[in-house]
């Protein structure tokens, strides 16, 4: 009994430790974005002549984009939810949903890049679109390796089950994607509706 | 692991509740910029306001952040981080700003 316990306490300290780890993560992840926010209020103006990223905005699309990524943050705390009670196939369907709302996010993204890029306006014409993908960019890619997390945390449930070892990724794995969802909430206050304003 | 997670905001009742105030803090600048029932500064200001609350409700209902459940060493790295980014993008916007009026004007 008293082994057991202690084991379990082990167990508690060495998760609360790695969650500690990837929280530091996050927090410099936090840092280089904040820079890259800087980077676009200072590079925004500069369009050397060329197109304004702002004609390029369009307030229905970041919307879409902004609902797609706060439903993603829901279904993946119901994920967690599910987890915590115990249901693996309920588990893997909302990572499922999560999955779709994030690709739906991506698409949208990519399809705003490729039309502007076809415009004319991509990241190679001046500083300021230079900076504009480079800071929405890199959330994409934040969104898109979170996606192949789920992924893979999918895998884990389905092959080793709820074990205390993948419940502690899944939490970490969900720290990331309502992070994520965090700096989205930078880039539609600080790009784009005041672009569109 | 069940239990020792065990915080208030493990629900479905916070998540909804998260996701409403999220909707309601995002509808709100949306709905002015759409609109332009306000100045460009005023709507601006509400842009701000909304999200900064909007993080603040993120990070309660959705990274279960709280002065209770929360290790204090995650705490303290937030508050570090956030002291980081402060002066790092503060200086790189008053700076840059700065170096701009002085050679412009």
């Amino acid at each position: 009994m008293s082994v057991a316990e202690t084991g379990a306490q082990a167990h508690h300290k060495e998760f609360q430790d790695r969650e500690f780890g990837f929280w530091l993560y996050l927090m410099t992840d936090a840092i280089i974005f904040s820079l890259l926010f800087a980077t676009y209020v200072v590079m925004s103006p500069n369009i050397a002549s060329g197109p304004d990223t702002k004609s390029f905005f369009d307030l229905t699309h970041t919307a879409g984009e902004t609902l797609l990524l706060l439903f993603s943050s829901v279904t993946f705390g119901f994920a967690t939810l599910a987890a915590m009670a115990g249901h693996n196939s309920r588990t893997v369907l909302w990572l499922l949903v999560t999955i779709v709302l994030g690709l739906g996010f991506v698409a949208m993204e990519l399809t705003e890049f490729i039309g502007m890029i076809d415009a004319g306006a991509g990241p190679d014409v001046s500083g300021s679109l230079s900076a504009f993908f480079t800071l929405v960019g890199t959330h994409g890619l934040h969104v898109s390796l979170g996606m192949v997390g789920i992924c893979v945390m999918i895998g884990q449930i389905l092959t080793k089950g709820l074990t205390t070892p993948v419940m502690s990724r899944l939490m970490r794995l969900g720290l990331f994607w309502h992070f994520l969802d965090i700096v989205w909430i930078g880039i539609f206050s600080v790009v784009y509706l005041p672009g569109i304003l | 692991m069940q239990q020792m997670r065990h915080a208030d905001t493990h629900t479905h009742k916070a998540y909804l509740t998260g996701f409403i105030l999220a909707l309601i803090l995002t509808a709100i600048p949306f709905g002015l910029v759409w609109t332009g029932a306000l100045s460009a500064s005023a709507t601006l200001i509400i842009i701000v306001i909304a999200a900064v609350i909007q993080v603040l409700v993120h990070m309660y209902y959705f990274l279960h952040l709280n002065f209770v459940s929360t290790p204090k060493e995650n705490l303290l790295a937030l508050a570090f981080a956030a002291l980081l980014i402060f002066i790092m993008v503060g200086g790189s916007i008053w700076i840059m700003f700065d170096l701009h009026n002085r050679m412009m004007g």
